[in-house]
Formats: structure tokens, sequence, C-alpha cells
């Protein structure tokens, strides 16, 4: 088991975001969490990065508490995230852009940068050459000194998805990855999704409204609606469920 | 991997120019005549303020008006630590000085390294309130710092002479030391920002929220860049006052601030080598509009001499630059970045 949630409830003001929720991801399984728009899905990424604090539960990353922990500090314990609609560094290099992953594990110092210390450029050399190999695999290296900006959405994810990767997570989050792709290329994505679990040893949690996607992909779903959890389980039960079909279609008996 | 080949080769045009700037500082201090290496002197600490200044504000992206206050602090810190006690008793009239003023003495050297730590040391404590919160605080924060640093010189006569200013600091500065500092410096913030420190920095402009979420420490980076940038004005600062020998609290206004802000705008907010060509376009535009102010002859049409004419139409073409490159000169790119400079592409 990589990550707990337990009974986590997140209010805004009179606003419940999240109720009383709780699930679990285990280690190398990609997990689903799904349901419409507002149920509070990107809130409990949120939450598990750090940026909310939760009103009440705990979240638990490797048995250990993240709870009042800065994003940063959960970034460097491995928990890396996409954001739903891409937020690429504008100004910079899809190289630099990946790069930044990496922040945290070059090894020299300030002074060592500005003086240029050997240090600097070994260890420069050794993340440029882990940044070639992270965009190799998610076949974005030919663009490397493109502008971030300059490259079509699709690639940009990738991008996003190879700077997460640059941070050496152990559970990476990705907020609807396959939004604004056509059938061919989100097939393409879940082939992709299977590689990276497989090459960088990585558990994945991702949020997604394409149900045949999610189909594809997930082992485990959960279904949230209105901050409510209404599935939790294998997702080949979660299509038949009542419920689901429910939050997802309308009540057809009341319509 | 297909990167080495340009680093290498952007290296060798990067040497090229520090050997080229280090031999035009040499050649300059022993050619040209006096007024002519005085407005070098005052570009290259410019430059070094330009380009610092330009760290916070262009590179991190934090809005930040602090130069006047650092420069202030740096050039009372050189000036005390210059002046021997005999010429300090002399100028003295408001109060005695104070036995410590009276007894720091260091090298030129020294004096301008401790102007920098002193200013970084300032920059440090302001970082933790200002940079805690989000938004344009240190702005507002390092706009009132700058009066501060005024206010206490006026109002502490023992130690600044108050509003006389402190006069006959030993003349230092020459191309040598502002020439080579301006080179260190540029050198130094340019390894700053083509490091992970430097990406930080940019990412913390272009996306916080997503700098955080790659593990930056923003907290960290932008108290690195403020620091930085307050050490060099400091350094800076106490070069000034070791070239103009005479300074006084009216001297480190707004207007400085407001300078260096034209200039790093015009250069192009961001870009270390922009922040260079402003600083040249400014000051030397400036001493060469000075024609401007003097009585001329327009097509038969006999003007006289309007004071201050160089500024109205320095101000229109800052107004014309900023209708028609709003980037800059060079935008948010560096020279070295030119298409010309890098090695060619198939297409595009």
């Amino acid at each position: 088991m990589i990550l707990e949630v337990c009974n986590v409830t997140k209010k805004f003001g009179g606003v419940t975001a999240i109720k009383d929720t709780s699930f679990h991801v285990n280690s190398k399984e990609i997990y689903g969490l799904i349901g419409p728009n507002g149920a509070g899905k990107t809130t409990m990424f949120n939450i598990i990065t750090g940026n909310y604090e939760p009103t009440q539960g705990l979240i638990k990353f490797h048995g250990q508490t993240l709870n009042g922990i800065k994003p940063h500090k959960i970034v460097h314990r491995g928990i890396a995230r996409t954001f739903q609609n891409i937020r690429l560094f504008n100004s910079m290099t899809v190289l630099d852009n990946v790069l930044i992953g990496f922040d945290y594990q070059a090894s020299y110092s300030y002074l060592e940068a500005m003086l240029r210390f050997p240090r600097f450029f070994l260890e420069e050399r050794r993340i440029r050459k882990r940044a070639f190999e992270i965009m190799e695999v998610l076949g974005i290296a030919e663009f490397a000194d493109e502008m971030a900006t300059s490259l079509s959405y699709g690639q940009q994810r990738k991008v996003e998805i190879a700077r997460a990767l640059a941070a050496a997570p152990q559970l990476l989050l990705l907020d609807e990855p396959a939004a604004g792709m056509n059938p061919q290329e989100t097939h393409e994505l879940a082939e992709l999704f299977f590689k990276i679990r497989d090459e960088f040893d990585v558990t994945i949690l991702l949020i997604e409204h394409d149900m045949k996607f999610v189909n594809k992909l997930c082992d485990r779903v959960m279904v949230l609606d209105y901050g409510k959890t209404i599935f939790e389980g294998d997702i080949k039960d979660a299509i038949k469920d009542e419920e689901v079909i429910k939050a997802y279609l309308g009540d057809f008996k009341h319509a | 991997m297909m990167n080495d080949t340009i680093f290498t080769k952007q290296r060798l045009i990067k040497l090229s120019l520090i050997i080229t700037a280090i031999w035009f500082t040499w050649f300059a201090q022993v050619t040209f005549d006096d007024y002519t290496v005085r407005i070098i002197n005052n570009v290259c600490i410019f430059i070094i303020l330009a380009v610092s200044y330009n760290l916070i504000n262009g590179v991190t992206g934090q809005l930040s008006l602090e130069p006047n206050g650092f420069v202030a602090v740096g050039a009372y810190v050189t000036a005390i630590l210059t002046l021997d006690a005999d010429t300090m008793l002399y100028q003295f009239y408001l109060e005695d000085p104070s036995e410590w003023v009276l007894a720091l003495q260091a090298d030129f050297a020294w004096a301008l390294l401790f102007s920098g730590i002193i200013s970084a040391l300032l920059a440090l404590t302001l970082s933790f309130p200002v940079f805690r919160v989000r938004g344009d605080y240190l702005a507002i924060v390092t706009l009132g710092f700058g009066f501060i640093i005024k206010i206490l010189a006026i109002n502490n006569p023992q130690i600044t002479n108050g509003s006389l200013g402190l006069n006959d600091i030993p003349e230092f500065s020459n191309l040598y030391w502002t020439g080579g500092i301006a080179i260190f410096a540029v050198v130094a913030i340019l390894n700053v920002i083509y490091s992970k420190y430097g990406r930080a920095m940019k990412a913390v402009r272009d996306d916080e929220d997503a700098a955080t979420a790659m593990g930056v420490n923003t907290f960290k980076t932008k108290t690195l860049a403020f620091s930085t940038s307050a050490f060099f004005e400091g350094v800076g600062g106490g070069l000034l006052a070791a070239l103009l020998t005479s300074i006084s609290p009216d001297l480190f206004t707004f207007l400085l601030t407001f300078q260096l802000l034209i200039i790093i705008i015009l250069g192009g907010l961001g870009s270390t080598t922009g922040a260079i060509l402003g600083t040249i376009f400014v000051m030397a535009g400036l001493e060469w509009m000075r024609f401007l102010d003097e009585p001329m002859n327009i097509f038969g049409f006999q003007t006289e001499g309007t004071p201050g004419m160089r500024m109205v139409v320095f101000s229109l073409i800052l107004i014309i630059v900023m209708l028609f490159a709003r980037e800059g000169l060079m935008g948010k790119k560096e020279l070295f970045d030119l298409k010309i400079f890098k090695r060619k592409k198939g297409s595009k």
C-alpha cells in the first residue's frame, strides 16, 4: 500500500467539497478517480499534494502522515503531479522544463553554481542525461530545444508528464491526462502509461472522464459525486453499478 | 548528446566576449580622456546595478523597487570604511562622529565586500516577512525600505553626517575596479541563471504553483535572487561612492530605482545581456543627447537652449519602444541565444 487516504473531509466555508472519503492505492497499480464535474476530484489531488490542508482526516504515504508538510517537500518524498489545464513554464525550452523536475536532485550549492565548480558540471551532465532518457521514452527528445509553448497540445501534455517523472516520483498524479485528445491519441496515451509504469516503476493515480480510457487502464477506481464516495472497487463492477450510472447519466426513473 | 556541441560553441562565444570586455576595460583606462573614462565608469556601475536588479525583477519576476536603498547602504558602508578619522572629524559639523565610526577602517576591496554583505543580510531579513505571502508586497516593502534608509541617513548625524553627507571619500574607483567588478557580476549572475537556481527562478516567474509542484522551494529561490541582487547593488553603491567622492541622502532617491527600471525594461525584462545593452543605450544616449539642451539652429530657425529637452526626447523614445517593442530590446532572450550564434538547423 503506497497511499492511504483516511476519512478525509474538506470544507471551503460552508461548502463541503469532499466528505469523509477513504481509499488506498497499492504499489504499481493504476488507480482511477472518476466522477462528474465538481465532484471534488481535483480537490483530492490538491489535498494529497499538500496544497490544501484537509479539514479532517489523514493522508499517509508509505505509512507516514503527509498532513502539514509543505507541497515542495511532498514532491521530495516522491509524489509528483500534472495539472488539468497544462501548466508548463512558457518562457523555457522543453529541456529546461523537464530539468526543473531535477531541481531538488542536483546537489550543488548556490556558490558552486555561481563560480562554476566542477561539481556543477558533473551534476548538470548527470541530470541532462537522465532528462534525455525520460524524454526519449515519451518521444519528445527531438523537441528538447524548442520552446514549450510551440509544441502541439498532445506533446505539451507529454512534456508535463516528463517534467513530473523527472521529479523521480513513486506516485504519479495525473489530472485528466486524456482531456482534449482524439480516440487515437487516447489509445496511444493508455499504452504510454503502461510503459511509464513499467519503466519508471511508478504507481499512477489519475483523474479521468473518458470511461473507455479508464476501463482500459485502471485496475481499480473510486467514483466521487458531490464530494461523496459512491463506489470503490474493481472497474468492471463500477460500470454496472446503479449509483455510478445515475451520477453520470442522470436518474432515468425520475426523469 | 545533441546538446554538447551547442554547449561548447556557446562557451567559446562567452569566453571571447569576456576577453573582449577585459581588453576594452584596460584599453579605455589607458587611452581615453578623463571625461570619457568617467562616463564609462558610470556605465560599468550601472551595468552592475541593472544586471543584479534584473535578477529579482526580470528573471524571478518579483516586482521590487529596492535598488536605491541597497545602493545607499553600500555607498555609506564603503564611505565610512574608507574615510580616515581625521577627514571625518574635519567634516562632521552637526555632531561628532561616534567612536566606532572613526575606528572602522578597511581597504577598498574589503569595504566593497562588506557593502555587499551588509546589503545582502538586510535583504535576507526583509525576505522573511515578504516572501511568506504571495503578491506584490515586495514592491511596497522595498519602496518603504528606500525611504527608511534615507531617513535613517538623515537622522543619524553621528554616523552619516546627516543631510550634509560624506565628502572627500578617497577616489578609488577606476575602470579596473568598476569594469572588473561589472564583468564579474555579469558572469556570476549569468552562471546563476544558467544553473538549477536560475531555472527555478524562471519557473517561479512563469508559474509559481507549477514550480512548487515540481519540488522547487519558491521561498528559498526568491530569497536567493533577492539577496544576490542586494549584494551586487551594495557593491555597486560602494563603487559609486568612491567614484563620486561625495554622497548625501538625496543622491539615492526613488529616481535611481526608476532609472534602473527604465533600463531593464528597455533592455528586456529577464535578459541579462538586454540589461547591459539597455544601460549602454540609456547612459550613452543621455550623454549624447546633451546637444538638445543647447541652443540649436534648425533650418535657419534659432532655438534657445531648453534645459531638460533631452529628457523630453528620451521619454518619447521610451514611449515609442513601449508601443512597438513591448518586450524591450532583447525580450527574455540572451544575446548568445540568438539564432546567428546557434548551430544551424534544418528548417524553421
